[in-house]
């Protein structure tokens, strides 16, 4: 009896210890970042490192702000990856409803072939066509190339999710007299609520992560914070506070988005295996 | 998953072709699919165009048949970035898909906190690219580094990370691998979510051990959905960009150029759009060709 306890007790803490060894390197890793953030430069360049500062400053943000236009390259970062989700949104919801209540199997499948498809090679056609409309130096490409990304999201998820919709309602709205257009609108629609949320966070978060199509298209004026924390890096040299300050920065808003709407991340996430570029 | 998804929906549709109000449904597609073919569709066609013409900035558009493939055989530098892309691919799938499927396991038990435990997991995946890459370059400084300080610490010796040639992909496939383990944690994690309890009762009963019911009822049970992680984690190591372009841009030397940073160079660094176009399109028909052959394995192991 107390030798199976004993058993049981041993086994649960190496259970333990496989969630922590799990989970470590990505605690240590985002601890070690914001170290690097809110350390002197003394502190950072210290050898052996310094894990907990002596002393806590902001100066690497304040700095991040006073010598980049860093306050731009987040407004350039909000406005693309709204426009890119939003634009998604009006399009894919639709046409993810039509793909599953149709059953058109071939279009879902050339959803899949953009899944597939390697980010540089829209890149290439794209970067030349802007080029000929004019358009290079507006935000205009940008917000076009990331709906590459934001689209086969939004679509997978909300097939998913209007396959998964009973059908009885919209065919009880269809045989009282109502329209598609209606059905879709009242019944669908309102039902179909948290796949919407989840494909909204989804490609708003690939969207913004999204570093590929701005590093090509980008001007000096209308980076992304991606792009900016990669010229930061290039063109002001190894200055390690103020960059794990701004690499901070860049990815804050998707790690409180994470924490804060996890279940629906992970349901999106299991469900569609999507990832953009 | 998509793969998948897509195969189990063609039996579907011809099920539901009895009462087809397909038709009725078409307005509700064609805004995307127009948006579709103006940004996805035409590019690729606009692609293969271009991979048969030679074209500079500030010069013609010139037609030169096949010459962009043909010189694709003899470029020794293109040659050798698919070996590298391919050595990178089948580390940096294998590792996240060992850890992952072991992951899963772990998560799919019941124990506190495991909600946070599992975002905290998915972190890395979320977090943004550049913005990771640049912080593990830091860490990977061979004199300043906390990385060679944790091994010197140890006892070890220090280690060159992105710094020499020999260690550069494997360093890379380890931050590809913390990245993108929680992907494939998360696909095997809904397949096992998806499982019966009546197989696992009766194994119990007749005293099977815990490693005997994970080898031969979870693990042939989930095996499709092992399947779909290890095609899109294939997929997504070949294309793997952002960390490379960052950590190490091809370098030391060539040391880490892959496929895509060849192609990037060629593209946007040398602005010969025709040859990289030809490039594009071999890149392509190699992703087509590992997602091909990973689902015929799936076809044989079902």
């Amino acid at each position: 009896m107390i030798a199976r306890r004993i058993r049981r007790a041993v086994s649960n803490f190496g259970f333990a210890l496989a969630i922590l060894a799990l989970i470590s390197p990505a605690i240590l890793f985002f601890l070690w970042m914001l170290s690097l953030s809110l350390k002197t430069e003394v502190d950072n360049m210290a050898f052996p490192p310094v894990f907990i500062p002596n002393t806590i400053t902001f100066d690497n943000f304040i700095d991040v702000f006073r010598k980049n236009d860093f306050v731009r390259y987040g407004i350039n970062s909000i406005i693309v990856s709204f426009s890119a989700t939003g634009i998604a949104l009006l399009l894919g919801v639709p046409a993810g409803f039509g793909i599953a209540k149709s059953k058109a199997t071939r279009s879902a499948a050339l959803i899949m072939i953009a899944r597939v498809t390697p980010g540089l090679s829209y890149l290439i056609p794209l970067f030349l066509i802007f080029q000929w409309l004019e358009l290079t130096g507006t935000l205009t490409p940008l917000v076009i190339t990331h709906v590459v990304i934001t689209l086969p999201i939004v679509v997978w998820v909300m097939i998913g999710f209007f396959e998964g919709l009973p059908a009885e309602l919209e065919e009880a709205a269809l045989v009282d007299g109502a329209t598609i257009w209606q059905a879709f609108r009242y019944v669908a629609l309102p039902l179909a609520r948290p796949g919407i949320t989840v494909a909204t966070i989804l490609a708003f978060i690939f969207s913004w992560n999204n570093f590929i199509f701005g590093v090509v298209l980008a001007g000096r004026t209308t980076r992304t914070l991606p792009v900016a924390i990669y010229n930061v890096l290039t063109f002001e040299q190894v200055s390690w506070g103020p960059l794990a300050a701004a690499a901070l920065i860049v990815t804050a808003p998707v790690l409180v988005l994470t924490l804060l709407m996890q279940k629906e991340i992970v349901a999106g996430l299991t469900a569609g295996g999507v990832k953009g570029g | 998953m998509s793969l998948s998804l897509t195969v189990t929906r063609a039996v579907a549709s011809r099920r539901a072709r009895t009462r087809n109000y397909a038709r009725n449904y078409w307005p509700f597609v064609i805004p995307a699919g127009i948006v579709v073919a103006a940004i996805i569709v035409l590019p690729w066609a606009f692609t293969l165009f271009m991979s048969v013409h030679e074209w500079r900035i500030g010069s013609d558009l010139e037609f030169v048949g096949l010459a962009n493939y043909r010189h694709m055989l003899t470029d020794e530098r293109f040659l050798w970035s698919i070996v590298r892309t391919l050595y990178f691919t089948v580390l940096a799938t294998l590792l996240p898909m060992v850890l992952g499927i072991a992951a899963a396991v772990c998560f799919h038990r019941r124990f506190p906190l495991r909600g946070l435990a599992r975002t905290i997991f998915i972190m890395p995946m979320m977090a943004t690219p550049v913005a990771v890459a640049l912080v593990w370059t830091m860490m990977f400084h061979p004199q300043l580094g906390v990385l060679n300080y944790l091994l010197t610490s140890a006892g070890l010796p220090p280690f060159a990370w992105s710094y020499s040639a020999a260690t550069v992909i494997p360093t890379l496939v380890m931050v590809e691998t913390w990245q993108w383990t929680p992907l494939v944690m998360l696909i095997v994690l809904g397949g096992l979510a998806s499982l019966p309890e009546e197989p696992y009762e009766a194994a119990r009963l007749d005293g099977a051990s815990a490693w005997q019911m994970f080898r031969h009822i979870s693990l042939p049970l989930v095996w499709p959905h092992i399947i779909v992680a290890l095609v899109i984690r294939a997929i997504d190591a070949i294309k793997a960009f952002d960390t490379i372009f960052v950590i190490s841009n091809g370098g030391p030397g060539t040391a880490s150029e892959t496929m895509n940073i060849y192609l990037y160079l060629q593209a946007f660094s040398y602005y010969n759009m025709g040859y990289a176009s030809a490039i594009v399109v071999v890149f392509f028909v190699l992703i087509l060709m590992v997602s091909l052959v990973l689902f015929s394995v799936r076809q044989k192991s079902a």
